[in-house]
């Protein structure tokens, strides 16, 4: 084999791989879901948060526009500025479109929160590694951003304060919940983009 | 300037009359004046974004959220959004483009006109309604008429200021 190959496979030190189930890590860092408008991205987090959610109108879940979560986030934080907006994104997505995190840094929601969801893999294709297994700390990133409150949660005792600080902050928040690569809780939802919007909407704004 | 042109005061207050509210933009010379008059309205967000494709997803979460937005790009950035463009056939989201071109009439930099000579082809393909607007003399009509569209009729619209209209840049 040539020598002068190079590939993206250098083996993740133990500390970048999570060890919480996302199926009770989720929920326990969100609470109760009512509290929040909640966009997610597609795949794993948009499983996560239906399940959690359903059958509420409280929530849109993408299932393509991949990268699209968080700059969604933000406008509804901003044309809803009394309500508590979260985005729940994995890895995968949120590496799509880092800058994102700068875009919410310079506005500076203060009701804006942003979940990831990082298992260090792109399950919905196959569990493929993402650059977290490999050295990228989103975390860092976001601090760079210039998000002001990051949290990095890899064990069940640090979900409480994180999932306070949810709830309380008054500036943009980014928590980083490490997870192991397995699946995220079945459930059957309506892919239907027009539909989630109108029930979205609805539940939100009422007929109008 | 004394001879300034007066066509994206015009745009501005149009935009500002049907209570748009969510004014984002990659910076283009194009949009220069629109993106001043939105940094100095109180009333308004100015959101500087680092690629095309966040505005276009800030359009879906404002609609999403009962606001009005609107995504004001160079003919470049029309590429870089074209699968955050599935929110319009999938989703039916309402969404205003302002599209300052390069790449058509008088351009002088040949890397621009790939995606110059594209942008309306694209957008068609995904489901926007283009507006070209040529003559100052043009500019609010066609800004009126593509607010009803979006803000009334729920439609993708997107207006593309043409080189003949802004002035190609020299070289």
């Amino acid at each position: 084999m040539p020598s002068d190959i190079f590939r993206a496979g250098s083996p993740a030190r133990s500390s970048d791989t999570g060890t919480l189930d996302r199926c009770d890590a989720v929920p326990k860092l969100i609470g109760n879901p009512q509290d929040f408008l909640i966009i997610t991205g597609l795949a794993g987090t948009a499983k996560d948060i239906a399940h959690l959610c359903e059958p509420h109108g409280n929530y849109y879940a993408c299932a393509g526009v991949m990268g699209g979560a968080t700059a969604m986030g933000l406008a509804l934080a901003l044309a809803q500025p009394t309500r508590r907006v979260l985005v729940v994104t994995g890895d995968g997505e949120l590496l799509m479109n880092v800058g994102s995190l700068a875009t919410v840094a310079i506005m500076h929601p203060p009701n804006l929160s942003i979940i990831c969801v990082d298992n260090g893999h792109y399950g919905e294709t196959g569990y493929q590694k993402s650059h977290t297994s490999l050295g990228v700390d989103l975390a860092t990133i976001a601090v760079g951003s210039g998000i002001p409150e990051v949290r990095t949660v890899t064990h069940d005792h640090e979900i409480a304060e994180a999932a306070a600080l949810l709830r309380t902050t008054e500036v943009p928040a980014f928590v980083l919940l490490k997870v192991k690569p397995t699946d995220p809780p079945k459930i059957r939802r309506s892919m239907d983009a027009a539909w989630t919007k109108h029930r979205f909407r609805d539940a939100l704004l009422g007929t109008r | 300037m004394a001879d300034a042109p007066m066509w994206p005061d015009e745009i501005y207050r149009i935009l500002r009359d049907w209570d748009v509210t969510q004014f984002s933009y990659v910076p283009d010379a194009g949009h220069a004046v629109l993106i001043n008059r939105s940094l100095e309205d109180p009333e308004v967000h100015s959101v500087a974004l680092t690629t095309e494709e966040e505005g276009v997803a800030m359009l879906a979460g404002a609609h999403l959220g009962g606001a009005r937005g609107v995504a004001m790009m160079q003919s470049s950035g029309v590429g870089n959004c074209v699968n955050m463009f599935s929110f319009v056939k999938n989703g039916q989201f309402p969404m205003l483009l302002l599209v300052s071109m390069r790449g058509d009439f008088g351009e002088g930099n040949p890397w621009q006109m790939p995606m110059g000579q594209t942008v309306q082809p694209i957008l068609e393909a995904c489901g926007f309604i283009c507006m070209r607007v040529e003559q100052p003399s043009e500019v609010a009509t066609a800004t009126q008429a593509a607010c009803t569209m979006v803000y009334q009729a729920g439609q993708a619209v997107a207006v593309l200021l043409s080189q003949r209209l802004i002035g190609a840049k020299a070289f």
